[in-house]
């Protein structure tokens, strides 16, 4: 009695023609975007399909464990580069999981042809061909989302290094501007490089700008707390700016405590302070000159 | 044991921490510097840290302590030259060092202590403590 390993083996086997052909039709059919993809590729990368499911299929031993079993790994590989280079020609996933989908009608017709005669076994065969496709299917989805997952982390990292930069506004005082938000591990990085430029230039004013941070909540502000007070202990004064409207709103509805900082409004009216605080100020040209 | 030196400069008391402190050396430290104040009745204390580079949660404390007892003993107290290192790790423990003034180096720190002794209105980094009547 043979195992719906074995018919699908031999319906690979002795259809694999008509059955591409079928497929091809059914996946033309099934999506509007034919632009994204030219004929000739899908069906290369079909016929690829068929050939190595056919394969693990006979090599398989009827084993339905996609997602491990070593026989499985050619098409694992298979739909990983599909779901990969779908995902650059701009393919949603659930597109993409219709590719493996879309040979059902045309597999499920050969089965029935074949088995039509017995009823038990026709059900058990289209319910485990239905289950490895599906599981085939899931699988490119769940490769897409890894994908996903590593560019969203990569982006991250990256964000962690551009937005931490220490400027020299001038002798004497450094601006932080923090754009984005702020969690632990960024804190941390944001307040090493700012101590370690307090040391380089002996700076004694530091001015925090947040006009970039969308929003300030009790952790946030922790956050700064920490900041401002790990700066005075090395001996140089923060202030912070770049307060919206809002954020004060929400600072003072959270009851968060901002200590003895000050703060400014603008980056501007902080630089004004900073400057007088190290005896400097700014005068117009010509008053300078008369 | 060793002990730190504590070096009267004028109207100044100068403390710095060559060495890594261990707690023995810090309890001594801070023996010596109030009994120092008070035999000397220095108005200004000035607590060079540059070459500490670690600090625990006792060395924190005691840093903590001795820069506060300086202050209750009416000697402005200026701490110079911490690493940023220690300043973070004093940040993660919650020891901000609350009135004591900090400097980012010694000359800087005298510039402060100076201002704070003699009148001139004091635009002391962080510093709130004006220079209260003569205990």
């Amino acid at each position: 009695m043979p195992t719906t390993g074995n018919v699908l083996t031999e319906i690979l086997e002795s259809q694999e023609s008509s059955l591409l052909t079928d497929w091809l039709r059914d996946q033309h059919a099934g999506t509007a975007r034919r632009g994204l993809i030219s004929d000739r590729e899908l069906e290369g990368q079909s016929r690829e399909f068929l050939g190595l499911l056919r394969t693990a299929m006979m090599r398989g031993n009827n084993s339905m464990e996609v997602h491990q079993a070593a026989e499985w790994a050619p098409v694992r590989e298979l739909l990983g580069a599909i779901s990969r280079s779908r995902g650059q020609q701009g393919f949603s996933p659930s597109e993409t999981a219709t590719f493996v989908f879309s040979l059902k009608p045309s597999l499920f017709a050969r089965i029935r042809e074949r088995l039509g005669a017995d009823p038990d076994r026709l059900f058990v065969t289209l319910r485990d061909t239905s289950e490895l496709l599906d599981r085939l299917g899931l699988y490119t989805t769940e490769v897409y989302q890894q994908g996903r997952e590593d560019v969203i982390m990569r982006q991250q990292q990256d964000m962690l290094e551009l937005s931490t930069p220490v400027v020299k506004l001038w002798d004497g005082v450094l601006a932080l501007p923090l754009i984005g938000t702020l969690d632990s591990a960024r804190t941390q990085t944001v307040m090493e490089s700012l101590l370690e430029r307090i040391v380089e230039t002996g700076a004694e004013v530091a001015i925090v700008d947040i006009t970039g941070v969308p929003t300030v909540d009790t952790l946030v502000a922790q956050h700064l707390m920490k900041t401002v007070t790990a700066a005075r202990l090395m001996g140089a004064d923060c202030i912070i700016s770049g307060i919206r409207p809002q954020i004060a709103q929400t600072i003072v509805h959270l009851g968060v405590a901002l200590g003895d900082v000050t703060t400014k409004a603008s980056l501007a009216d902080a630089f004004a302070l900073a400057l007088q605080r190290r005896g400097l100020r700014v005068a117009p040209a010509a008053a300078a000159r008369a | 044991m060793d002990r730190i030196p504590i070096l009267k400069m004028g109207e100044f008391l100068l403390v710095t921490i060559q060495v890594d402190m261990h707690d023995r050396l810090a309890l001594a430290l801070q023996d010596d510097l109030t009994d120092r104040i008070s035999r000397t009745g220095s108005r200004a204390v000035l607590i060079d840290i540059s070459s500490l580079e670690i600090v625990d949660s006792f060395i924190g404390r005691m840093l903590s302590n001795i820069a506060s007892m300086a202050r209750v003993l009416d000697a402005e107290t200026v701490v110079v030259g911490m690493r940023p290192a220690v300043a973070i790790t004093l940040v993660e423990l919650g020891l901000s060092l609350p009135g004591v003034r900090t400097a980012l180096d010694v000359e800087k720190g005298m510039a402060q202590l100076r201002h704070a002794l003699h009148g001139s209105t004091g635009a002391g980094a962080g510093g709130d403590a004006d220079a209260g009547p003569a205990g």
